[in-house]
C-alpha cells in the first residue's frame, strides 16, 4: 500500500509554511536559523516525494546536494552568529542594523 | 646649396651669439639677488662678449667676396614631421649680420646704462635677466633661417616686451599696460601665423632659402598677396603701425631703457626686418607693397601729429618712434629696403640716445615726465642736454647727422619713383618730425625752469651718461660712415638681399637736400620761437585751439574708439560667457545631474531598513510573486 503524494506534498507545504512563519517573525538570529533549516528540510521532503513518484533519481541527489550545502551554511551561519553574540551580547537581529541607509 | 663653415672658422662661433645673453639671463634668473649690483655687470658682459663676436663674425664676413657672405650653422632639426621638416637654424648674411651688430651694440650700451638706472631696485637682478633673455630672443629672430625660428624669435620678444613693461607691476595701470601691449600684438601675431600656415601649404617649407628663392611662377600673384598681408599684420603688430599702434605709447610704463633697447631700438623694427627679409613675396605680389607704402605714410603722419600734443617726455619719444618707423615702412612700401634698413640703424641709435636721454632727465628731477615742470635743464645736466639735442638734431634731419641722410633718401626716392604725393606727404612729416623733437628739446632743457625739480635737477653718474656720449656719437657718425647717397657704405654692403636702389628722374639730390634741411631749420626755429623764447604764451595758445590738441594727446581717441568698439564688447561677452554661460548653464547642467542623483538616493535609501526580517519578507513575497507569475503563464 502506497502512501499518497498528497500527504508529503501537504507535510512539506506545512513545514515550510511553518519555517517561513518562524523567520519572518522570529528576533532570535538562532531560532531563524533553525526556521531556514526547517524550509530547507521541508523543501527536501518535497524532492524525495517527486523523486518517488516519478521514478527518477534526480530529486533525491538534489536532497543529497541541498543537504551538504545546508550543513556548510551552518557552519558559516553559526559561526557569524556567535562572533555577533560575542560583539553585541545579544542575537536579537532587530538589534543589528549598522548597515540602515 | 650653400656651404657651411668657413676658411677661418670663425663663423663656426655664430651660435654663441645667442646663446652667451641666454646663459646670463639663465644665471641671473637664478642667483641674481645674491649677485647684487654684480648682476647688471655680468649681463652687460654678456651682451658685450655677444657684440665683440658678433663683430669678429662680420669681419669675417667683410674679409670675403660680395656672393659668399653667407653662413648658415644648423644646430640641430627640430620638428620632423611628414616632408616638413624645422630646424634651429642660424642664418649670417649681410642682413642679420646688420641686425646683430645694432642689437648687440646697442643692447650693450643700454645694459650698461641700465646698471646705473636701475640701482636699487628690489628686482635688480630679475630685470637684467629679462633684458638678456629678451636680447637672445631678438638675436634669434634675426638669425633664424626659416620662418619658424624667426617665429619663435617674434613671440620670444613679445613675452619679455610683456614682462619688461610690467617690470613694475605693483602699479596696476603698468600691469593694464603690459597685457595691452601683449594682446594687442598677439592679434598681428595670430594673422603672421595664419600666413606661415599658408606658407606650408604652399612651399612645403618654411626655410628662406626655399620660400624666398623660390621662381617667380611658384605660387599665383594672389597667394603671394594674401601671404604678404599676413605677414605684414604681424609687423603692423610688432612695430605698432596704424591701426595696432595703441600699445605703444602705454608701454612707456616700463622703465626707461627697456624703452630704449626693445620700443625703439630693436623689437619694434622687427616688423622692418620681417618686410625686408620677406621682399621677394611682397615683391611677387605688387599689392601688398603698396599697402605697406600707405600704412607707413599714414602711421608717419598719424603719430607725428599725436607727439606734437603730448606733455609726457616718454610718450613723446614713442609717438615718434612710431611715426619714424612709418618712414621706415615707406622706404620698404617703395622697394627701397636699403633705406629702411639705413633708416632702422640711424633710427636705433638717436632714438635710444633720446629714451636714455629721458631716462636721464627722469632720473636727475625724481622720476618727473611732465614737460611743463621742466625747462632749462641744459645747464644743470649738461651732457644729458647736449647728447640729447643731437639725438634731436639727428631725428629732425640735420645734416650730417644719421637722421638727415635716412629721412632724406627715403624722400628723394620718392620724389624719383614720381611718387609726387608721397614725397609731398613725406617731407609734411619730416616737417612735423623736427616740430614735435623740436618742441620736446625747447621745452626740457631750454627757456627757464618751470618747477623746483628742474631747478634743482641734478647730472647723472657717469655709468648713464658714457652710453649717451657714444651713441651721439654713433648718430653723427653713422650717417657720414654708412650712407652719404642712396648707393652708400650701407647699401652696397646689403645688395645681395635687398637688390639694388630703385633709380628715376627727379629734383636733384642737392636740391632735396636744400629743402629738407630750409624744412627742418625752419621748424625748429618755429619752435624755438614758440617753446623757448617766453615771448609766446603756447599754453594759451593750445587753450585756444581746443578741442584739437586734446583729441591730438589722446592719440586722436583711437583708445576710446577701440575701448567702445572691442574693449567694452569683449568685457561684456566675456562676462556673460562667465556669469551666465558658465556659472548658470554648465555649472547648472553638471550641479544639475549631481542634485538628481542625490534626490534619488535620499529616497531610495529608505528602502534599506536595517531590519533583516523585513528584508526576508521582501524575499518571501518576491519568490510568491515569481512563483505567481509562472503560475500564470502555465
Amino acid at each position: 500500500m502506497r502512501t499518497p503524494i498528497a500527504y508529503f506534498i501537504v507535510l512539506s507545504g506545512v513545514l515550510f509554511t511553518l519555517g517561513t512563519l518562524g523567520v519572518l517573525l522570529r528576533k532570535n538570529a538562532l531560532l531563524i536559523f533553525m526556521s531556514v533549516e526547517l524550509q530547507l528540510n521541508a523543501v527536501n521532503l518535497a524532492l524525495v516525494a517527486f523523486s518517488r513518484m516519478h521514478l527518477a533519481l534526480d530529486g533525491q541527489v538534489l536532497a543529497f546536494f541541498s543537504m551538504v550545502v545546508a550543513a556548510a551554511e551552518v557552519v558559516v551561519g553559526l559561526a557569524i552568529i556567535v562572533a555577533v553574540y560575542r560583539r553585541r551580547g545579544t542575537v536579537d537581529v532587530d538589534k543589528a542594523r549598522g548597515l540602515a541607509g | 646649396m650653400f656651404t657651411v663653415g668657413s676658411a677661418s672658422g670663425v663663423g663656426n662661433l655664430l651660435w654663441l651669439v645667442p646663446v652667451v645673453p641666454l646663459a646670463i639671463a639663465v644665471v641671473n634668473l637664478f642667483i641674481g639677488r645674491r649677485l647684487g649690483r654684480l648682476a647688471g655687470v655680468v649681463a652687460s658682459v654678456a651682451v658685450g662678449l655677444s657684440f665683440v663676436l658678433s663683430s669678429v663674425i662680420v669681419m669675417d664676413l667683410l674679409s670675403r667676396p660680395t656672393e659668399e657672405r653667407l653662413e648658415i650653422q644648423r644646430l640641430y632639426e627640430w620638428i620632423s614631421v611628414g616632408r616638413f621638416s624645422g630646424g634651429v637654424d642660424l642664418r649670417l648674411d649681410v642682413l642679420s649680420a646688420t641686425m646683430i651688430l645694432v642689437i648687440t651694440g646697442v643692447g650693450f650700451l643700454i645694459h650698461v646704462y641700465a646698471i646705473g638706472y636701475m640701482e636699487g631696485d628690489p628686482r635688480y637682478g630679475r630685470f637684467f635677466s629679462y633684458l638678456n633673455l629678451f636680447v637672445f630672443f631678438m638675436l634669434l629672430l634675426v638669425l633664424a633661417d626659416n620662418y619658424l625660428l624667426l617665429y619663435v624669435g617674434w613671440e620670444g620678444v613679445g613675452l619679455c616686451s610683456y614682462l619688461l613693461i610690467g617690470f613694475w607691476f605693483e602699479k596696476p595701470e603698468n600691469a593694464t599696460a603690459a597685457k595691452k601691449a601683449f594682446v594687442t600684438t598677439r592679434i598681428g601675431d595670430t594673422a603672421m601665423l595664419i600666413g606661415l600656415a599658408l606658407i606650408v601649404s604652399k612651399f612645403g617649407t618654411l626655410d628662406f632659402d626655399a620660400v624666398l628663392g623660390a621662381p617667380g611662377d611658384t605660387i599665383a600673384k594672389g597667394t603671394a598677396t594674401a601671404i604678404s598681408l599676413l605677414l605684414f599684420a604681424g609687423a603692423i603688430g610688432k612695430s605698432a603701425q596704424v591701426p595696432l599702434h595703441v600699445w605703444l605709447p602705454d608701454a612707456m610704463a616700463g622703465p626707461t631703457p627697456v624703452s630704449a633697447l626693445i620700443h625703439a631700438a630693436t623689437m619694434v623694427t622687427a616688423g622692418v626686418y620681417l618686410v625686408v627679409r620677406s621682399a621677394p613675396l611682397f615683391e611677387l605680389s605688387g599689392v601688398a607693397l603698396t599697402v605697406v607704402l600707405i600704412v607707413g605714410l599714414v602711421t608717419a603722419l598719424f603719430a607725428a601729429t599725436c607727439a606734437l600734443a603730448q606733455d609726457d617726455i616718454k610718450r613723446v619719444l614713442a609717438y615718434s618712434t612710431i611715426s619714424q618707423l612709418g618712414f621706415m615702412f615707406m622706404a620698404a612700401g617703395m622697394r627701397f629696403y636699403t633705406g629702411a634698413m639705413f633708416m632702422l640703424v640711424a633710427h636705433a641709435f638717436y632714438k635710444a640716445l633720446m629714451f636714455l636721454g629721458a631716462g636721464s632727465v627722469m632720473h636727475g628731477m625724481h622720476e618727473e615726465t611732465d614737460l611743463q615742470r621742466m625747462g632749462g635743464l641744459i645747464r644743470r645736466m649738461p651732457i644729458t642736454g647736449w647728447t640729447f639735442v643731437i639725438g634731436a638734431l639727428a631725428l629732425a634731419g640735420i645734416w650730417p647727422l644719421a637722421g638727415f641722410f635716412a629721412k632724406d633718401q627715403i624722400l628723394e626716392i620718392a620724389n624719383h619713383t614720381g611718387r609726387t604725393w608721397i614725397y609731398l606727404l613725406g617731407t609734411l612729416g619730416a616737417l612735423l618730425s623736427a616740430l614735435y623733437i623740436g618742441r620736446l628739446v625747447f621745452l626740457a632743457f631750454f627757456g627757464a625752469p618751470r618747477s623746483d625739480e628742474a631747478r634743482h635737477a641734478h647730472e647723472s653718474p657717469p655709468v648713464m651718461t658714457v652710453p649717451l656720449v657714444i651713441l651721439a656719437a654713433g648718430a653723427v657718425l653713422a650717417g657720414l660712415f654708412l650712407s652719404t647717397s642712396a648707393e652708400g657704405t650701407l647699401a652696397r654692403f646689403l645688395e645681395p638681399i635687398t637688390g639694388p636702389v630703385p633709380h628715376g628722374e627727379g629734383l636733384s639730390t642737392l636740391a632735396l637736400s636744400v629743402i629738407a634741411t630750409a624744412i627742418a631749420l625752419s621748424a625748429l626755429a618755429v619752435a624755438s620761437w614758440i617753446y623757448a623764447s617766453g615771448r609766446v604764451d603756447w599754453l594759451g595758445i593750445r587753450e585756444r585751439l581746443q578741442p584739437l590738441p586734446r583729441a591730438a594727446a589722446s592719440g586722436w581717441y583711437v583708445d576710446h574708439a577701440y575701448s567702445t568698439l572691442f574693449v567694452k564688447p569683449g568685457i561684456a561677452a566675456a562676462r556673460f560667457s562667465a556669469e551666465v554661460l558658465d556659472s548658470k548653464g554648465v555649472d547648472g547642467l553638471v550641479n544639475g545631474v549631481g542634485g538628481g542623483v542625490r534626490r534619488l538616493a535620499a529616497s531610495g535609501r529608505r528602502i534599506q531598513t536595517g531590519f533583516v526580517r523585513s528584508y526576508a519578507l521582501g524575499f518571501f513575497l518576491g519568490a510568491v510573486g515569481v512563483l505567481v507569475w509562472l503560475g500564470t503563464r502555465l
